[in-house]
């Protein structure tokens, strides 16, 4: 499991790939943070190659969400599987977070 | 990963997978991909495979190390899957001196507690599962857990 993260014209791109566990949350949070305080606004994480995540791992989708409207920013999502999706759903927050299909679409709706 | 072991000489359609880790969440993926593995060979569906059995078992065991032992390394946590043509149960044992699982329970999708950062662990584990049962042991608590295979 690890997370990569490049630009992407102005936006920040976050690849998660494996689990987003409670195992490893909090390095996603720290590097997305750090963009974040170097005056990055617009994330887009990336699930493409991601097998499950966890509820600590939605947390922490949840906090950053919060943190970077807070700082002006605008965060995506994009790539959710058919399981991930059914996850999301369950937990309503589906609702909470803007979910593209694709990277393309995602990084068009900025 | 320490003392991992086969607990039992099942039958040809009955697999047990039975582990002991200590408190620490970097041995949940492992154990996790063990009950996985045997869910893979008994024919489990794939949303199952996928997402019921990592993701209700990943805070089943997360649970157990971070509320049930208090993240104290020297307690461990036993997990046992016995894995079937007809269902998964797992069980989940810590050391800890247990916490009450219904008061824990909150529901996360209501609209006061979506942006919560925590709180739906115990949610997921009863939406993923068929079953899940907490008894209280003398020395630590127990989570079973039962999944029916589709």
């Amino acid at each position: 499991m690890s997370f990569s993260i490049k630009k992407d014209g102005e936006v920040v791109v976050v690849d998660v790939e494996g689990q987003l566990i409670v195992g490893n949350r909090q390095e996603l949070k720290q590097k997305v943070l750090d963009e974040l305080e170097r005056g990055e606004k617009k994330f887009l994480i990336d699930f493409a190659q991601t097998g499950y995540i966890d509820s600590s791992g939605l947390g922490v989708l949840v906090s950053l969400s919060k943190k970077i409207r807070e700082q002006g920013g605008e965060l995506r999502l994009a790539n959710l599987n058919d399981d991930l999706k059914t996850l999301f759903e369950l937990t309503k927050l589906d609702t909470l977070f803007q979910i593209a299909d694709t990277r393309d679409r995602a990084l068009q709706s900025f | 990963m320490p003392a991992a072991l086969d607990g039992e000489h099942p039958g040809n359609n009955v697999r047990v997978v039975e582990v002991d880790i200590p408190s620490d969440v970097r041995f949940i993926e492992n154990v996790v991909e063990l009950v996985r593995r045997e869910c893979v060979v008994m024919d489990y569906a794939h949303r199952q495979i996928m997402l019921n059995v990592p993701v209700a078992l990943t805070e089943a065991i997360s649970n157990a190390i971070l509320r049930g032992n208090r993240d104290d390394p020297a307690k461990n946590v036993h997990v046992r899957a016995r894995v079937s043509s007809e269902q998964l149960v797992v069980e989940i044992g810590d050391e800890g001196t247990g916490f009450d699982f219904d008061k824990s329970l909150i529901d996360p999708t209501k609209p006061e507690n979506i942006e919560r950062e925590d709180g739906r662990g115990l949610f997921l584990m009863r939406k993923l599962m068929d079953r899940v049962e907490s008894v209280e042991l003398p020395h630590g608590n127990l989570v079973r857990m039962t999944l029916h295979r589709e």
